[in-house]
């Protein structure tokens, strides 16, 4: 009997010895898989668990966090949510993060290794930092400045420091509260349902994620691409250029909205947009100088980040000469977005250099400790300094006696352009009303904004869409406030 | 009684190598001390647990810790101080652990019972402890030889059937019909009926060992294995009938695969032919394989323990054995501590069947293997005490209490992490259950008794030491 009772001992160590190595199994070896399973809830309430970091803007917070006291704990809150919307974005329990609340979202959340005090401290610890704080470079004055100048209709506005690229302002109309979606109740999902569904896209970031037909303001980059290849030497000497201009190889006639845009010199047709002489103009130059410089000002390039993405604006590269004729007064298949244009502005105004533009100052620890901050950046230079010259003068005509004259700031130097987009099949559509624009105050040294100003809206008599009526006093708002601050 | 002076001062792993008999004619050294030494040590360990939440959930000592701790340790001084007057040569080593995994059970409810406001367990939980360390002392007093049972033998298993049966009479709970709902409490009657089957196996195979291995025709050839006659046979297939088909009309696979396995143990450890083994594996895969068919709620259990995250790729959420398996994964090796860890995830089963993926996430694969430490040396002690006694009741009986637990953890703490179908059933000590708290106190304390009896040196010729190898060939 002895020697079985032994036998059942054995086998009971064995059960033992089973439990052991299936537990080492588990909570070792697999564990990382389980961990990562998407169903597996652990990752959501520990990320919940403590308050998100704050996105600041001019020193303030412009969110915060609301203890819910459910499973998932802290729950996303913002102040003047509409107005930053395009910035923030939105940080759900259920639909996830984007924009800043996206890309930021390590720090945020306390989940950025940089946050830790020490290295592989929180793997043993298991703890997970207090959420970073994520610095932005935005004005706030401007940002609520080219919010109300837009006063809910459609269009976007987006405006840059020239000689930096931090970008000041960026606004799209209509806009939403992001708060709506922070939860994960009905009532998240209702929001969500309505958001999605409203014919005024509210979640479309117009700024960055839409691209526009920029119509005539695109005659800064025909301009700058005519001067670099010194077609032109004297701005005031007629060009050769017919009104009505036949578009080569068609039958297509382009007209002008005002007269005298005959032979004008580049100067006058600057001044009063004409149509007929840009597209000659590009044409003249070439597509193979057209295009090298739209994509030296940014165009077709596909991964800008300021730190999200932005929609790529876009220069056609394989054109006939009728089509290049149109894309060099911003139609066609040329596209771009309100930041894109803003860059334009601002690389006119900082002598020719483009500096990339970007959104996030630094990054801190909550207390304040900075984690890390936005390097030096690349600096490209898009035209010679003489070009650029020679615009800021055409651009500063234009403000002072041209279409622009409603964005003049008394004391200021002010360079804009107008632009008036058709688009639709046929036209049809509502024209987009456009302006970018720079302006130096009496005191500085250099041009301190740049801003690009979109308004297309539906409601508006379509004799009345010009840059210059609807566009211009938002961006002279926008400037005045970032030179008032 | 003289108290042993040498006693409390050696460290606890002494005492474990100290279960050789000494030479004849010196009386065995009770180990009193150290046995209180070491409930101390349990007692104190569950109060810091039961702190430790308090201080991770709500970052103050939580208010009832010294009525805890003083609760504890006054049930397991009682039990102590009855063990010290009926039992004094018993092993020092049961009853400790017996009460740190009962503290540590409480504690883990308590530590749960934050997390659903509306349904508090703990408190029930410690009157349920008060009942069995009660029933402990009660059974330790009043028994005075375990071999008094033997007598009781065929009334042991007629209760045992009726407590089985009882149930069917009530509504089915969960798709198990276990319980007995009396004034507000809910029984599960299957509990008890363990130990009294425990009971009445050890007393009819002392009785019978003999005719079980040897009588009868041989059937083959091969092994020399031969079936006994149809009378010794019967009440056994009788038995193991019944209780099968109780349980299939109670669903409780767990419950009939632990008497079964208990049945197979005892029934090899009594008669030493590895026939019956292949006779009750046979019979239990035949079993098994046809409940599985027929009953749709086992049947699923097998398909989660298959594949535990098809729920998940269906679209309808983890069940319970994936956030069970969540829960160990997020414990890791050292566990992410008490008070911090998520297993209520699991949901309204975590408090009972899933206690141990709590142990786990929390107290990690350290704590968890601790855990079953803990048991193996409780099944240890209680293999250790039949291995010295002299009579085959007594042999059988503590073989047979050790496997239920041994089998009882194997079959629960295999289910929740994987290893095998999940069966329901409650971890000895740890999960909430009165009826398992109150059974598996009864357990210990039979066991104290055998312990006692085994370590005592004998009265008639003054010898203590191992028995004579008897071997039935």
């Amino acid at each position: 009997m002895t020697r079985h009772i032994r036998h059942a001992a054995v086998f009971c160590a064995l059960l033992l010895l089973a439990l052991l190595v299936n537990a080492l199994r588990i909570q070792v070896v697999q564990s990382g898989t389980y961990d990562d399973n998407p169903a597996n809830r652990r990752d959501s309430i520990a990320r919940y668990a403590q308050p998100r970091g704050d996105i600041l803007v001019d020193g303030e917070a412009v969110t915060g966090s609301r203890d819910t006291r459910e499973q998932l704990r802290y729950e996303r809150t913002y102040r003047d949510g509409p107005l930053y919307a395009p910035v923030t974005g939105f940080a759900s329990q259920v639909y996830g993060t984007t924009f800043l609340e996206h890309a930021e979202d390590g720090v945020l959340s306390g989940a950025d290794p940089l946050l830790a005090p020490f290295p592989l401290l929180n793997d043993v610890t298991r703890g997970r930092p207090s959420g970073g704080n994520v610095v932005t470079t935005l004005d706030r004055d401007a940002q609520r400045a080219a919010y109300e100048g837009l006063a809910g209709r459609k269009g976007a506005v987006a405006a840059v420091e020239p000689s930096t690229g931090r970008v000041l302002a960026l606004v799209t109309s209509p806009s939403y509260d992001p708060a709506v979606l922070s939860g994960n109740d009905a009532g998240a999902e209702r929001a969500w349902a309505r958001l999605n569904g409203d014919p005024d896209r509210p979640m479309l970031n117009r700024a960055v994620r839409q691209t526009y037909p920029p119509g005539s303001t695109f005659k800064v980059v025909t301009a700058a691409a005519a001067l670099d290849s010194g077609m032109l030497r004297d701005l005031d000497e007629p060009t050769d250029s017919p009104a009505p201009y036949t578009l080569p190889g068609t039958t297509t006639r382009l007209t002008n909205e005002g007269d005298g845009c005959e032979d004008a010199p580049l100067r006058d047709a600057f001044e009063w947009s004409c149509n007929t002489v840009f597209a000659k103009l590009g044409v003249d130059v070439g597509l193979a100088r057209m295009t090298r410089t739209a994509q030296a000002f940014g165009f077709n390039d596909t991964d800008v980040r300021i730190p999200f993405s932005v929609a790529p604006s876009t220069f056609d590269t394989s054109l006939d000469r009728a089509q290049l004729a149109l894309s060099s007064i911003g139609q066609y298949n040329t596209r771009a977005t309100p930041l894109q244009m803003a860059m334009v502005s601002a690389a006119v105004a900082n002598g020719g250099q483009l500096r990339p533009p970007y959104l996030v100052e630094r990054t801190t620890r909550k207390g304040g400790a900075t984690v890390a901050s936005a390097g030096s950046r690349p600096i490209r230079q898009v035209m010679h300094p003489s070009t650029a010259r020679t615009l800021r003068e055409l651009m500063e005509d234009v403000v002072r006696e041209g279409t622009g004259t409603n964005a003049a700031i008394r004391g200021a130097r002010v360079g804009g352009k107008t632009g008036t987009a058709q688009h639709g099949f046929g036209n049809a559509g509502t024209p987009y009303a456009w302006f970018v624009s720079w302006a130096q105050g009496e005191r500085d040294l250099e041009p301190k904004v740049a801003v690009a100003v979109v308004v297309e809206d539906a409601s508006a008599d379509r004799g009345d869409i010009t840059g210059g009526g609807m566009a211009a006093p938002i961006a002279r708002a926008v400037m005045e406030a970032v030179l008032g601050s | 009684m003289t108290k042993a002076a040498a006693g409390t001062g050696l460290a606890a792993g002494t005492a474990v190598a100290a279960a050789d008999a000494p030479a004849p004619g010196v009386r065995l050294p009770r180990r009193g001390g150290i046995e209180l030494t070491l409930i101390v040590v349990a007692v104190l360990l569950s109060v810091y647990g039961y702190c430790a939440v308090g201080l991770a959930k709500n970052g103050a000592l939580p208010p009832g810790a010294a009525g805890y701790g003083a609760g504890l340790g006054v049930l397991a001084l009682l039990a102590h101080l009855a063990v010290r007057l009926r039992a004094p040569c018993a092993d020092p080593l049961l009853l400790p652990i017996a009460v740190l995994l009962n503290g540590i059970g409480l504690v883990l409810i308590y530590r749960l019972d934050l997390e659903t406001p509306g349904d508090r367990a703990a408190p029930t939980q410690l009157v349920w402890s008060t009942l069995g360390v009660s029933l402990f002392i009660v059974v330790v007093v009043a028994l005075r030889d375990h071999r008094v049972l033997q007598r009781y033998a065929y009334v042991c298993v007629v209760a045992a059937l009726a407590l089985l049966t009882l149930p069917i009479l009530f509504p089915a709970v969960n798709g198990a019909r276990i319980w007995i709902r009396i004034a507000g409490f809910s029984i599960q009657p299957g509990e008890f009926a363990k130990v009294l089957l425990a009971v009445f196996f050890a007393a009819y195979l002392a009785a019978n060992r003999t005719a079980l291995a040897y009588a009868g025709r041989q059937v083959w050839r091969f092994r020399r294995m031969q079936l006994p006659t149809g009378r010794v046979l019967g009440p056994i297939v009788a038995i193991w009938l019944l209780s099968v088909g109780v349980l299939v009309l109670e669903r409780d696979l767990g419950t009939s695969l632990l008497f079964f396995g208990l049945f197979v143990v005892m029934l090899y450890v009594a008669t030493g032919r590895t026939g019956w083994i292949a006779v009750g594996l046979l019979l239990a895969s035949f079993g098994a394989v046809a409940v599985g068919w027929l009953e749709p709620h086992v049947h699923s259990r097998v398909e989660d323990w298959l594949d535990p995250f098809a729920t998940i790729e269906a679209g309808q959420g983890p069940n319970q054995l994936a956030q069970s398996l969540f829960s160990f994964a997020a414990g890791g090796v050292l566990g992410t501590g008490l008070g911090l860890g998520h297993s209520i995830l699991i949901g309204f089963a975590a408090k009972s069947d899933f206690i141990l993926a709590t142990a786990g996430e929390e107290l990690g694969l350290t704590g968890l293997s601790a855990l079953f430490l803990l048991y193996g040396l409780l099944v240890e002690r209680g293999y250790r005490a039949g291995l010295s006694l002299r009579d085959p009741f007594g042999r059988l009986l503590a073989i047979g209490l050790a496997s239920i637990v041994a089998l009882q953890v194997f079959v629960i703490a295999g289910g929740v992490t994987g290893l095998i179908p999940l069966t329901g059933m409650a971890m000895p000590f740890l999960a909430q259950g009165g009826s398992s708290v109150v059974t598996n106190w009864a357990i210990v304390a039979l066991l104290i008794r055998v312990s006692d009896s085994a370590r005592r040196p004998h009265e008639h010729d003054g010898k203590a030491g191992p028995v004579n190898r008897e071997d039935p060939r």
